[in-house]
């Protein structure tokens, strides 16, 4: 596929079609692939911007989607503004996270009894309803950017421990058996066998981790912070600016997107050898 | 290795026994077995299957701790993982994220041997099982035979002075099995290493070994133990001869007599 894209083309006729057709062959299987969802979406917005525009929903109850978007380019700097202390908390609470979930799955796997110790704590510590522990933080930590970052850690870690715990029990006992024959150290099954055999699970889990990362940086704003989308979300709400609610909301989707498409890319980089390319035309369709 | 002039045989299993305990009792595998292996030898293990070919081997390689008796390799008494060995399993075990090339030099780098040095050597190996042109080749990107080869060129990487194999071929087609069988013979007639092979399969015990163990069904002690003394190198159509299909014959009579075959009247 890439090597097709980076033959230059050269004078004689035939080649340059070729080059051609994989390209056409490309945005015909783009088209294919994004029409469906494209078309429904462009009717959703066509029918929501009619039924505002005409005065079928009053605009303070569901702004047109024209009236959003214009807001979200004209006050552009005011949201990037309210976006940066939100976009930290995610970022460095989901790092943490990671950095968190990580050591404690790495321990579950090599120490039963640290397993059976934590796993019905970390267990207890998703069902507690977070929204409802949040008024604490902001007691105990104030108004600033800990109580925040502490609620994206909270939220985001479960699904990043479980899958990792999960991938680093998923080494075959056979690879085991064959690096110990070679000699291998702890240290070196560990980087040689288990941790590569766990990335795609690991990538799993911080793929749901960080769109939940997202949920936790704005409900800790919604409870209470001084600053973030969260909160100018809040604040216009108050005032029934339902055009600054909604772009906020746009704003936050657009973080949550940006930020899942980053761990995708850094999934395809650091997770080698295709392990579901073919799974996928085995199946068939079952 | 130097040919020295050993008192005693290569590799001695004595009086080996392996049992389990599971929620149904004790489960013995492996019953006082006493083998002896020489250097440079290369010996079949045959046996029905479930009847502790493979807990042998695994005993022999150090992953595993017999229950009682003793296995020496040389002048080492196995009690830990055997680096000396080279491994081959029934699945190839390569790693997926890996290509052909650094799947056989996870060999070199487990060792911390020199890298750079070792890729000509693996080159060398692929290019002897007709792999050359696969080195950057994904494991999914090979087909099983290939797999298999590529795990066979990684087990030799750091010339082993004795190879195991458990059931290396027994998940390949008929044919891809006989192409593998005849680069193992390659192989193994540039080496010359020890090696043990387990397999299911007379004809391959046949085809490829000096000699042959027969085990008895569980709990495993040896019920026959044949030399074959067929020239080498040996060719797929020898497997017609007289003397080939003799020896097949004399192991499939030995199965039967352990009555592993239940209803053949």
């Amino acid at each position: 596929m890439t090597s097709e894209q980076t033959v230059t083309a050269p004078s004689t006729a035939r080649p340059t079609t070729t080059r051609d057709g994989v390209i056409q062959a490309k945005l015909a299987g783009a088209a294919r692939r994004w029409l469906p969802s494209t078309t429904l979406l462009v009717l959703l917005v066509g029918a929501w911007q009619i039924a505002s525009s005409t005065g079928l929903v009053e605009e303070y109850v569901l702004p047109a989607p024209f009236t959003i978007v214009e807001s979200m380019v004209v006050d552009a700097s005011r949201y990037w503004e309210a976006s940066v202390p939100t976009l930290w908390a995610i970022v460095l609470g989901f790092v943490l996270s990671v950095l968190v979930a990580v050591p404690i799955a790495i321990g579950m796997v090599y120490s039963p009894l640290f397993e059976r110790v934590l796993y019905p704590l970390l267990v207890l510590s998703q069902v507690v309803p977070k929204v409802a522990i949040a008024p604490l933080f902001i007691i105990w930590f104030g108004f600033g950017d800990p109580p925040k970052i502490l609620m994206v850690v909270l939220i985001s870690f479960f699904p990043l421990v479980i899958d990792a715990a999960v991938g680093f029990h998923a080494a075959r006992p056979e690879s085991l058996m064959l690096v110990r024959s070679m000699g291998a150290s702890r240290w070196q099954a560990f980087w040689k066998i288990r941790f590569p055999w766990a990335l795609p699970s690991i990538f799993a889990g911080a793929k749901v981790a960080i769109t939940l990362a997202v949920v936790g940086a704005v409900v800790a704003e919604f409870v209470g912070a001084d600053r973030g989308l969260g909160v100018l979300i809040t604040q216009a709400r108050g005032n029934l600016d339902t055009v600054t609610v909604f772009a906020g909301i746009g704003y936050l989707s657009a973080l949550g997107l940006v930020l899942f498409a980053i761990i995708g890319l850094l999934e395809r980089l650091l997770v080698r050898g295709s392990r579901s390319g073919r799974s996928f035309e085995a199946a068939g369709g079952l | 290795m130097t040919a020295a002039v050993r008192e005693e045989p290569f590799i001695r299993f004595r009086d080996v026994e392996k049992s389990f305990s599971t929620k149904n009792g004790t489960v013995t595998a492996v019953e006082r077995l006493s083998l002896d292996i020489a250097e440079g030898e290369f010996l079949a293990i045959v046996g029905p299957s479930g009847c502790g070919k493979s807990t042998l081997l695994m005993a022999l390689a150090g992953l595993t701790q017999p229950t009682s008796g003793s296995i020496d390799v040389g002048d080492e008494r196995v009690d830990g993982p055997m680096t000396t060995a080279g491994i081959v399993f029934q699945s190839a075990e390569l790693l997926s994220w890996r290509t052909a090339l650094e799947n056989i030099l996870l060999q070199a780098e487990i060792r911390k041997l020199d890298k750079n040095a070792y890729r000509e050597r693996a080159l060398q190996l692929l290019a002897d099982v007709g792999l050359e042109g696969f080195a950057d080749h994904y494991p999914d990107e090979l087909s099983g035979g290939m797999q298999q080869r590529v795990a066979l060129c990684r087990a030799l990487l750091h010339e082993p002075s004795m190879v195991l194999m458990d059931e290396p071929l027994g998940a390949l087609d008929a044919i891809t099995r006989d192409q593998v069988q005849l680069d193992l013979q390659h192989l193994w007639l540039t080496v010359r290493s020890t090696v043990v092979l387990i397999t299911h399969s007379i004809e391959e015990a046949v085809f490829l070994a000096d000699r042959v163990v027969v085990l008895s069904p569980r709990p495993a002690s040896i019920a026959a133990d044949l030399t074959i003394d067929l020239p080498r190198p040996r060719h797929i159509a020898d497997r017609g001869s007289e003397e080939f299909r003799g020896h097949v014959n004399a192991i499939r009579e030995e199965f039967s007599r352990l009555g592993v075959f239940g209803d053949d009247e």
